[in-house]
């Protein structure tokens, strides 16, 4: 079949228009197979770590058992009396990060209402990219501004506060996910069509009334979808809470204590020389297994939200 | 028929609309609305009909640069709707509007319909109620939603999403109700439900009208207006302007020669 192809008379004499075309056919599937290529490997990246993440912690969990591992109240892996129990570190990450949600979620969604259905166009140029420069301060400047600024501050309101909370941070850690949450919830509030906003102002509404009752319930699956990017990003925030939370596993839920995340611990281990392969150094992958669990967690829960109150227009 | 008994509703006097840019969309316009009447609005696209209707309910207000002059009165109490002191939100609260597209709001049929109410700060749940009632029957979907008033309003037809709009615009008992193009997404059988609804709606309130539609306006019409490049060419009941027009540009429009 192949060779009759090639030995017929009419495809031995290719048009030059035709051979234009075969040209671009091989162009496009070159650039295709880039762009597979380049797709493929942010794939592979997220499988290796997996990979990596479920390997050390198979060995970590040789030594330690999982019941141990979910119901020991301590975690002091470094320790001669070592105990690997993760719900210190669990709490330590929850609470931080509820804390930052509780600062973060109102002022994110009532920032993103404004600029979205109140801001005049001036208003909104001028302060959204003043938001994006929250986003590019590295967050050891964070850090410190919340174990030095932040934290004596709240000591004035809350004698008894610690040096190192959870509060602080936390706090902060709120401040720093706003920019995130108010401007994915602002496109998903601004894709809601002009149309549905006439319809409500024509029934006597009024700004306020649209944006609350009209818009926001438009754009939930957006707004959700901004909450769920903030609850990652607290999650996963390290530096904050490393430096200003204090670094001793606590199991606890009040913000007013000092406490260890899991990020927290993750990069005191690893910045620490510990060898290769021993339970310390395992500890940190098992660490992270949970803490990538975590994540997953939410991110499923939020797409089910989402996908409940997925609107259509 | 134009009788000298009918009573005025509200009248354009002198409107000009000037977009922010400075295209005037509607130059010099004056025109009668009757009250309990259909007024239809026919002209070529982009002469300004869109534009005409909704000075009515101030909808331009809502985007900045745009200018009113001129008046739109409106009658028994002789309001200049236009005023810059009359609030917008007690206009569109005595003149509601359809749309071209239904748009429904992201909420319960039964949501959609007492969302008038609820701006309007109306909390007892009878009077809502029967209102909500009231305007679906009037608007010819209350059999088809009655069991079903909790659903999403967009799990409707295209057609019972915009007889759910003429509802919810029904439910705050306007004066006026403004319809821009209503049945332009629809198909033939919706369309002549939503002429029926318009002609018993006629009953109790006042309606104006845009349509490309020719045969919708002489059939559901009491009165026509032609507008061409932003001026009202000729204005008189229905019946006269599609018999015999005064203006050759109305009779070019109306036999399909233009437009
Ligand atoms: N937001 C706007 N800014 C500036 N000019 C506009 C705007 N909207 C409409 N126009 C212009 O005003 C004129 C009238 O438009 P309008 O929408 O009222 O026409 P129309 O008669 O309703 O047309 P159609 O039958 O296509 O709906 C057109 O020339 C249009 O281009
Ligand atoms: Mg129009």
């Amino acid at each position: 079949m192949a060779t009759q192809v090639l030995t017929n008379p009419v495809n031995l004499t290719i048009s030059p228009r035709l051979a234009k075309n075969i040209r671009r056919n091989i162009k496009e599937r070159v650039i295709e197979l880039i762009l597979m290529l380049a797709a493929l490997s942010a794939v592979a990246t997220t499988f290796a770590i997996v990979g990596v993440l479920l390997y050390e912690s198979l060995t970590f969990f040789k030594a330690v058992s999982l019941v141990d591992f979910f119901t020991d109240t301590q975690w002091t892996p470094l320790f001669e009396d070592a105990h690997f129990g993760i719900m210190p570190l669990v709490s330590g990450t929850l609470t931080t990060s509820a804390v930052a949600l509780a600062v973060a979620i109102p002022i994110g969604t009532i920032g993103a209402i404004y600029l979205s259905e109140f801001a005049t166009h001036k208003v909104r140029e001028t302060v959204k990219p003043i938001l994006e420069l929250l986003v590019g301060v590295p967050t050891v400047v964070f850090g410190y501004f919340a174990l030095f600024f932040v934290t004596p501050m709240l000591q004035k309101i809350f004698p008894e506060l610690p040096s190192f909370n959870m509060l602080g941070p936390g706090i902060v850690m709120g401040i720093m996910i706003i920019p995130y949450i108010s401007s994915v919830a602002e496109d998903a509030m601004r894709a809601v069509p002009m149309s549905m906003r006439e319809g409500s102002y024509a029934m006597g509404a009024t700004r306020f009334q649209t944006a609350i009752r009209v818009v926001t319930p438009a754009a939930i699956s957006g707004i959700i979808a901004a909450y769920i990017l903030g609850i990652s990003r607290a999650v996963g925030e390290t530096m904050v809470v490393a430096i200003a939370a204090g670094q001793q596993p606590n199991l606890t839920f009040n913000p007013m204590e000092s406490a260890a995340t899991i990020t927290a611990y993750i990069v005191q281990v690893a910045l620490g020389d510990l060898p290769h392969g021993s339970i310390g150094y395992q500890s940190i992958f098992a660490a992270g297994l949970v803490l990538m669990v975590m994540t997953l967690i939410f991110n499923i829960l939020g797409h089910w939200v989402r996908k409940k109150y997925r609107q259509k227009y | 028929m134009v009788t000298a008994t009918t009573p005025l509703k509200a009248e354009a006097r002198n409107l000009n609309f000037i977009y922010n840019g400075g295209n005037r969309a509607v130059k010099n316009l004056s025109m009668p609305l009757y009250e309990n009447k259909i007024t239809a609005l026919i002209g070529p696209s982009g002469c300004g009909k869109s534009t005409f209707l909704r000075c009515f309910n101030r909808m331009h207000d809502l985007y900045p640069g745009n200018k009113y002059e001129g008046q739109i009165v409106m009658h028994p109490d002789n309001t200049n709707i236009l005023d810059p002191a009359v609030d917008p939100i007690e206009v569109r609260m005595r003149i509601s509007m359809v749309f071209q597209k239904p748009n429904p709001f992201p909420k319960s049929i039964y949501e959609n319909v007492a969302y008038g109410l609820r701006v309007r700060d109306i909390k007892n749940k009878r009077l809502i109620d029967e209102k909500v009632e009231e305007a679906l029957k009037g608007a010819a979907i209350w059999n088809e939603v009655k069991d079903r008033l909790q659903d999403l309003a967009f799990n409707l037809s295209g057609g019972q999403q915009q007889r759910l709009c003429i509802a919810r615009a029904l439910a705050t008992d306007p004066e006026i109700m403004l319809f821009d193009e209503p049945t332009s997404a629809l198909d033939p059988i919706a369309t002549a439900n939503i002429e029926e609804l318009m002609s018993e709606l006629s009953n109790k309130l006042t309606i104006l009208v845009v349509t490309h539609n020719m045969q919708q306006a002489a059939r559901v019409s009491d009165y026509t207006a032609y507008m061409y490049l932003g001026e009202l060419i000729e204005y008189g009941d229905t019946d006269s302007i599609f018999t015999h027009p005064t203006r050759k540009e109305t009779e070019d429009y109306i036999t399909g020669k233009f437009g």
